[in-house]
């Protein structure tokens, strides 16, 4: 007998939760590395007005995605270093579940991470990143690469080389949600009409990696 | 005294032979036929003619991962480490197809477009596509567990076909691309595109018919039996080792 599904999700995100909520791991240093990295940008840029609004909202997915990566890494090699995703594997529990629970952690503390970057954005570059449409995009774009960050870090914790590996094999696959992501952003903050078929593009490539990491997770963790 | 351990003769089989040669005899001729026996376009003049293997070369690449995608599902529900080898020699053509489409993109693009290369929709798939593949082969090299990496490569392998989808279909999602569509309307905005006459259709069609099965799979064949061979060889290795 296999536990129902919905309680498994939600006791992986409860745990993932209570450990970030203990040891500050994983927010904290993506805080601090989207921080940096939007004052790095900012610096390497040298963006006056008139070149943040073209270049900002490539700023905000290129932050998010590289410290996605930093947190993807952490939480999936905690999960292989330390056992825990072998017990997960013994107990009766499905293996779309254990791809939910990890993607739901992970999507959460990097959307986390992004909502606070949207209104430090907003004040550092003087642009309105709070605009509702903004915000959805956001969380969508974040769901997308985390589906499939957490399908190839759970593959990439088992290497050798998982630091580097992770964001050659990442990079890639996340490229089509940086594009129409990015594509959105830029679209909605400079009112140019054609955001809404980016937007749904972006969900629509969400929803297919989603159903897909769904259906091939079981094959990534058999031993 | 350690065990004689030595590799079984494996000549080429007869039909592999005969494909060779049919490939490389096909290969010429379809060659002759754009090179020489096609007209010269009226508005692009000799450069039209990197057409005849630019599209086919696509389409092999298409058939090679279509072969990773087969070989990566058929893995998962048999696991026989035969459809795995499969689909890696899908992976390794399919590159280098698709390197040789961009390639010679670049060099009709140069005088067509004013430009070796533009961030055009078609364009960055075509690219996004063959990183992606890279980093299959990076991420092969990098598992050492033999089972757990054809698993997770024939994973890797199915999601890979997306971008392949994506650099086929862009043209029809996202209108402002400049990439012409030869086959079927072009875009609005295509820049270069040349009319599909009848000549063009003799030459062309050869040549896909080449690239879409022979060449695919004739090169195929040859990398599925080179990594049996390497597998069996690693497998001596440690036999002789571990005596």
């Amino acid at each position: 007998m296999t536990t129902p599904f919905l309680r498994c999700v939600l006791a992986i995100i409860a745990k993932d939760l209570r450990t970030e909520i203990r040891s500050r791991e994983l927010v904290s240093v993506m805080a601090l590395f989207a921080l940096l990295s939007v004052l790095v940008f900012s610096f390497a840029l040298e963006l006056d007005r008139a070149a943040r609004a073209e270049a900002i909202s490539g700023v905000l997915w290129v932050t998010l995605i590289f410290a996605s990566l930093l947190e993807l890494n952490r939480s999936l090699a905690q999960e292989s270093d330390q056992g825990n995703l072998d017990a997960l594997l013994l107990a009766p529990v499905s293996r779309s579940a254990i791809f939910l629970g990890k993607f739901a952690g992970n999507a959460l503390f990097t959307g986390i991470v992004g909502l606070a970057l949207l209104p430090l954005m907003t004040v550092l570059y003087g642009m309105n990143m709070l605009d509702p449409w903004v915000i959805v995009t956001t969380l969508v774009g974040i769901a997308g690469f985390c589906a499939i960050g957490t399908l190839l870090a759970t593959m990439t914790a088992h290497t050798r080389a998982r630091e580097t590996l992770l964001p050659i094999a990442l990079l890639p696959a996340a490229l089509p949600f940086l594009l129409t992501a990015a594509r959105a952003t830029k679209g909605i903050l400079n009112g140019a009409p054609e955001w809404q078929v980016w937007l749904q593009l972006l969900g629509g490539i969400t929803v297919i990696y989603l159903a897909l990491c769904l259906l091939l997770y079981g094959f990534v963790v058999e031993e | 005294m350690p065990t004689q351990a030595r590799l079984e003769p494996n000549p080429q089989p007869r039909l592999l032979r005969a494909l060779t040669v049919l490939t490389a005899v096909g290969f010429l001729a379809t060659l002759y036929l754009g090179l020489f026996a096609a007209g010269t376009d009226i508005e692009q003049g000799q450069i039209q003619r990197i057409f005849y293997i630019h599209m086919p070369s696509f389409f092999g690449a298409f058939t090679a991962f279509g072969a990773t995608v087969l070989g990566g599902i058929l893995y998962l529900a048999r696991k026989q480490a035969a459809w795995d080898r499969i689909a890696l020699a899908g992976v390794e053509v399919g590159l280098a197809f698709s390197l040789i489409n961009l390639l010679t993109g670049a060099i009709w693009a140069r005088p067509i477009w004013n430009t070796w290369w533009t961030w055009d929709p078609r364009l960055t798939s075509a690219a996004v596509m063959c990183l992606i593949y890279a980093a299959y082969l990076m991420l092969r090299a990098g598992i050492d567990d033999m089972s757990r990496k054809r698993n997770f490569m024939s994973v890797y392998g199915i999601f890979s076909f997306v971008s392949v989808l994506t650099t086929l279909f862009i043209i029809r999602i996202v209108p402002e691309t400049i990439h012409p569509v030869i086959v079927g309307a072009s875009p609005q905005n295509a820049q270069g595109s040349f009319e599909a006459t009848s000549g063009v259709f003799m030459a062309l069609a050869p040549s896909m018919l080449l690239w879409l099965t022979l060449m695919p799979l004739t090169l195929m064949w040859h990398r599925y039996r080179l990594e049996t061979r390497r597998e069996a060889i690693d497998r001596l290795k440690f036999l002789t080792l571990s005596d």
